[in-house]
């Protein structure tokens, strides 16, 4: 257990506390740019998810791997607007230079540990957004 | 989808930045705060029909501008002198396009409007009266009846307010980085002072006024959205989410204070608990340490506990005391007291509290603990006199029944033998 890691009666710069306890899941969101994504030749891509298979067997044999999904290109996304009826847009949510490709979800003991699982997932380019879930349904959907 | 309630929520939700984008523009509360109420008045009547446009702050700031500007040419034909130093930046101020704001931009924008409310020849409570009106836009009614004044009363006291802002002469350039930190841990404690206001009311009946805590919260979401990298927002924003989260079970059906080891936990928000050390633990993270961050690692540690006895006291005992570093305030120490009280018994609890007697003898919390702890010791009639001077400090009815209450138990303790009173 970690503790208050500072002198008392001098102002320190840093402190901790521990707040392990009840586990936390986080969503593993990848983004990077489709364009340069789409343009990976078949041997590439098929690396790349080969790196993420080999990540994923690992967590899931520690029972730390929720749900995982590879998105669609964006050229396939449509959006819903608000509108006096909502507006049904071809495109995705927001012209960005990265998109949104896919996501995992972890069981983790800490944001550290998230981090860390992060880590491993990534290649050599994309990035990655670590958020922890709030609600969780494991749901019903039949493949 | 585009009702008037959606409506409503884009209005206020884009207030902040649109206000201070117009406030840069015009250089004066009053005319961008009518140039926003037109922009809104106008949304009220398109959005419906046309739907609402895909950045509604920019389209709120582009017709707020173009009001405010046909406003300022009608005025100045009919007072002869153009009135130049009303309107700034009027090199850009026929762009036909809805500006997009960068982020850095309008993050200067809305910290600046916030600062502006917090003038530090302002008394607290009307630096947070001044920010419900303008930032966050609730009527001087809702304020008043928030403050427990009449509305001229708070009328009144807004337009001092607004007065003493405009001769403050607030710079309109982008702040340097020591000014931004500055402004920023200014607006973080008119934030918190908002906050206190809502969760141990000054004064009135209601001890605690939700709508005031949620108002802070919603601030402080804002300001961590606009600094996502600043640890001690992310602290602010995760103290007031943990204290928050208790809301619903820090009084009973009748109003009475639950102190915290009583309280039913299965009330708390444990989303709220679940973002704050979310929050917390990012916080950490960066390893700059700062009197939010520390309070809310004090709050998280007791958001965590399931039951009272799990509660980690001693390391609420040494966060406190880095806490006391920072700070060296009295009631920090006080506080302290509490969790010495839980590791080495309440006679090191008391011995810690009775130098503070001096500096908080007019402090309802000073008395209230020392009674306790003096109760906990079996120091009746001591107790009762800790008590006694607490009760006539009460700042609300909750507070004076809390105190009756222990009041009553030592009549009932002393009508019994020691040992049960002891039990």
């Amino acid at each position: 257990m970690s503790g208050v890691g500072a002198q008392i009666g001098h102002t320190p710069a840093t402190f901790d506390i521990s707040l392990k306890g009840p586990r936390m899941l986080y969503a593993i969101l990848c983004y990077n740019s489709e364009a340069v994504v789409n343009a990976w030749s078949k041997e590439k891509d098929d690396a790349v998810m080969a790196h993420h298979q080999g990540v994923m067997r690992n967590l899931a044999a520690k029972g730390k791997l929720g749900p995982v999904a590879r998105l669609m290109p964006t050229t396939t996304a449509t959006t819903l607007r608000p509108g006096r009826e909502a507006l049904v847009l071809d495109g995705p949510f927001a012209e960005t230079k990265e998109q949104l490709l896919g996501f995992y979800i972890v069981d983790c003991e800490s944001l550290e540990e998230a981090i860390e699982i992060g880590k491993q997932f990534m290649n050599e380019t994309g990035a990655m957004e670590i958020r922890p879930v709030m609600f969780f349904d494991k749901g019903s959907a039949a493949q | 989808m585009t009702d008037l309630a959606w409506i409503d929520a884009a209005l206020t939700a884009a207030r902040p930045q649109a206000v201070g984008a117009l406030l840069r523009y015009f250089r004066d509360l009053d005319t961008a705060e009518e140039a926003f109420q037109e922009a809104c008045l106008r949304a009220l009547q398109r959005w419906p029909v046309n739907g609402p446009p895909r950045d509604p702050a920019a389209w709120l700031i582009m017709v707020g501008r173009n009001f405010a500007l046909d406003e300022v040419r009608r005025r100045s034909k009919q007072q002869e002198l153009p009135d130049e130093n009303v309107i700034s930046n009027t090199d850009d101020a026929e762009t036909p396009l809805a500006e997009r704001l960068d982020n850095s931009q309008y993050r200067d924008d809305v910290l600046r409007l916030l600062f502006v409310c917090c003038h530090p020849d302002l008394p607290a409570t009307q630096q947070i009266a001044l920010a419900l009106r303008i930032v966050s836009g609730l009527t001087v009614k809702e304020i008043a009846r928030a403050f427990l004044v009449s509305e001229a009363a708070m009328e009144q006291r807004i337009t001092r307010a607004k007065r003493q802002v405009a001769n403050a002469n607030v710079p309109f350039e982008a702040p340097g980085a020591p000014e931004r930190a500055e402004r920023l841990s200014t607006v973080a404690s008119m934030i918190y002072l908002l906050f206190n206001e809502g969760y141990s009311a000054s004064g009135g009946d209601a001890h605690v006024r939700v709508p005031l805590c949620e108002e802070a919260i919603r601030l402080a979401r804002l300001l961590l959205r606009l600094f996502p990298g600043e640890g001690e927002i992310m602290g602010l924003t995760a103290l007031l989410l943990l204290q928050h989260a208790r809301a619903r079970a820090r009084l009973d059906a009748n109003g009475n204070i639950v102190l915290l080891e009583d309280q039913d936990r299965s009330l708390w928000d444990q989303n709220l608990i679940a973002e704050g050390l979310a929050l917390v633990e990012k916080a950490l993270r960066l390893r700059r340490a700062g009197p939010y961050q520390i309070q809310a690692a004090i709050a998280a540690l007791h958001a965590r506990a399931k039951r009272p006895e799990d509660t980690d006291w001693a390391q609420i005992d040494q966060l406190y005391a880095i806490l006391e570093s920072f700070t060296g305030s009295p009631v920090v120490t006080l506080n302290r007291a509490v969790a010495v009280s839980k590791v080495k018994g309440p006679e090191a609890a008391l011995a810690m509290i009775e130098p503070l007697a001096g500096r908080l003898s007019g402090y309802f919390h000073f008395h209230g603990l020392q009674g306790a702890l003096l109760e906990q010791l079996g120091r009746a009639a001591e107790a009762r006199i800790a008590f006694d001077k607490a009760i006539s400090l009460a700042n609300t009815p909750a507070e004076a029944a809390h105190i009756r209450m222990h009041l009553d138990r030592l009549q009932q303790a002393s009508e019994k033998p020691v040992s049960q009173a002891q039990a």
